[in-house]
């Protein structure tokens, strides 16, 4: 008796429980959706009143007017060199921040020493300085170097501020593999270093691989210091480019929203690479302490 | 020494040691961990010891000769601080947004991963499109949501006016009015941290064990209570993990607010971060600025700290 009635009953709430998901999660997603719309709709169909909702025509207007093509559009944006600015800030930074950051994971998930939880929690909370309050004594320092305007003084700034979420990630992933591996390599005459070399980093390549995405992203995102410390388009990356946008007397909402889509073109193909050792890495610590 | 103590009996010896099972390697570990505390004591370490100093001082960039430590007035910006009424004002706002935007992210979340966890259909697209969000830089969001509330070209206000819920463009202004302006920043900032939030406890309510629940179904349990008594008390170190990431990046929420209002209109929305980059970038005013960083610094550390201990607890009882 009670199973038969428990069965529809189920089946009853399972199919409702599916279309709240649907529901809340494309609403959750739909602004995106209105940027990339937005990019490629004519300027008329972006600013009229009423509004227009389902777009007439697509155009590639936006980026013609982005990348100089349209010899009516006099002033516009340095996109080049924003694309190289962040391109060489977050490669470099990304390359020495995950280098320095692994090696640091290591050293907290294997070994036993003095200071172990001291070390790890300076180096976590390092991460929870405020960019704001960084990038202060950083433009003094950095004037008196000559580093302001420098991309690679930028990219100093982001190995530091990637090391701390790198170590904490790579920490997880080496955690993961079994301790017995790297005893028997000791046993076999492997010394520290080339036990980590040659067995315990090839096995934490998917790891690496996301925490490298991590630091690219963070670095790619960054405003706070880099509007401080790029004052021209020698350093400036996308995230000083777009905000300049606001700072005209009347918004380009279409380029902006141009812009936005090609600044968001390495976090759409990591997020898709990523899908699923980003949940393995971000929990681990839960699981096994 | 392998005298039994009272208490500790042969089976619990070897579990004991395989808690803490890290192997000893002289000053190889430091060797390993010695790069990354040098970047980060010379770009993080270093530059605010400096900004303490400074803060110490009355300097203002344009006038170089200001940068002089005298010990009678060292407080002096400290002092200016607590008397200013706007910094009091950016404190409250920033304590009002952080509590109310972190309790509802994760209060959110945490009902979304309930959601998530008991779909039946399309688990995968679904999850894709949790992750939207993640695709934006913090700034991104800022702009964005700026351009949604914007009064006469917005979203907002023409999906209002297409509903027929308002008569005139611009009706209603949300970045401009209190407390609009808050709720449109915070609005923001929920939509941003939602995935990362949602993920990490859609993983841990998956990972529960399913024999606790059918347990809990035999005795009778509602889904209120299944919740309530086993999957939350079960979640807290996912849960304090998300909050201990979220604590990390807090301070993106200053990308949305700097470009939604930056502050204003007339210091409505005014918070910590924003007022420092008024003070000292925009006013040149370094060393009280500098006094405000140093105020900031040490509430995000403590706020990290918190969360970070939490973390610690609930993983040792596990």
């Amino acid at each position: 008796m009670i199973t038969r009635s428990v069965g529809p009953n189920r089946r009853r709430n399972d199919r409702i429980w599916n279309a709240v998901a649907w529901v809340v999660m494309l609403a959750l997603a739909l602004p995106a959706f209105w940027i990339i719309m937005t990019a490629f709709r004519p300027n008329s169909e972006v600013n009229t009143f009423p509004p227009v909702w389902i777009p007439q025509r697509l155009t590639l207007e936006a980026y013609a007017n982005m990348f100089g093509l349209n010899p009516e559009v006099q002033q516009r944006v340095a996109v080049e060199a924003y694309l190289r600015n962040s391109l060489l800030a977050s490669g470099i930074s990304t390359i020495v921040a995950v280098s320095l950051g692994t090696l640091a994971g290591y050293a907290f998930a294997r070994f036993r020493f003095r200071f172990h939880t001291g070390l790890f929690l300076g180096i976590m909370l390092s991460r929870a300085v405020p960019g704001v309050a960084l990038s202060l004594p950083l433009f003094l320092l950095f004037n008196r170097a000559g580093l302001v305007n420098n991309v690679l003084g930028l990219a100093l700034v982001y190995v530091a501020v990637n090391i701390p979420f790198t170590a904490w990630l790579m920490d997880g992933f080496f955690r993961q593999i079994p301790q017995e591996l790297t005893e028997s390599a000791y046993i076999d005459g492997c010394g520290y270093w080339s036990a980590f070399w040659r067995i315990e980093l090839p096995l934490s390549l998917p790891g690496l691989a996301t925490a490298a995405i991590f630091a690219f992203l963070a670095a790619w995102n960054e405003f706070q210091i880099v509007s401080v410390l790029a004052r021209n388009n020698a350093a400036k990356t996308f995230p000083p480019g777009l905000f300049a946008f606001t700072e005209q007397f009347t918004v380009d909402w279409r380029g902006m929203a141009a812009m936005s889509v090609i600044m968001m073109v390495p976090a759409v193909i990591f997020v898709i690479l990523v899908q699923r050792n980003l949940v393995s890495g971000l929990t681990f610590g839960a699981v096994k302490g | 020494m392998t005298i039994n103590r009272p208490g500790k009996t042969k089976d619990e010896a070897p579990q004991q040691a395989a808690r803490s099972n890290r192997l000893e390697a002289g000053t190889f570990p430091y060797m390993l961990i010695l790069p990354s505390i040098a970047v980060i004591l010379l770009v993080v370490g270093f530059p605010l010891l400096y900004s303490l100093y400074v803060s110490f001082t009355p300097y203002e960039l344009l006038r170089p000769n200001s940068l002089n430590f005298t010990l009678g007035k060292a407080l002096r910006n400290y002092e200016k601080l607590l008397n200013d009424a706007i910094f009091w004002r950016s404190l409250g706002n920033t304590i009002i947004f952080l509590a109310i935007s972190v309790n509802l992210s994760y209060l959110l979340s945490l009902a979304l991963s309930q959601l998530l966890a008991r779909v039946t259909a399309g688990q995968s697209i679904l999850r894709t499109l949790l992750m939207v969000p993640m695709m934006f830089a913090p700034i991104l969001v800022g702009m964005q949501f700026r351009w949604f509330f914007n009064a006469s070209v917005g979203l907002v206000n023409n999906f209002l006016y297409s509903l027929g819920l308002i008569q005139a463009q611009g009706q209603i202004a949300w970045l401009v009015d209190v407390p609009l302006g808050m709720f449109s920043i915070i609005v923001a900032s929920v939509w941003m941290n939602i995935p990362v939030l949602t993920i990490i406890l859609l993983a841990g309510t998956l990972s529960l064990p399913a024999e606790t629940f059918e347990a809990a179904e035999v005795d009778g349990a509602s889904g209120w209570q299944k919740f309530r008594f086993i999957t939350f008390p079960l979640l807290a170190p996912f849960s304090y993990i998300a909050l201990t990431i979220m604590s990390l990046d807090i301070a993106r929420a200053f990308d949305i607010v700097r470009i939604m209002t930056d502050g204003g209109p007339a210091h409505r929305t005014e918070m910590l971060w924003t007022y420092i980059t008024r003070l000292s970038i925009e006013n040149t005013k370094f060393g009280l600025g500098s006094a405000m960083s140093w105020v900031t610094v040490s509430l995000s550390v403590l706020f990290t700290l918190y969360f970070f201990r939490q973390l610690v607890k609930a993983r040792i009882v596990r």
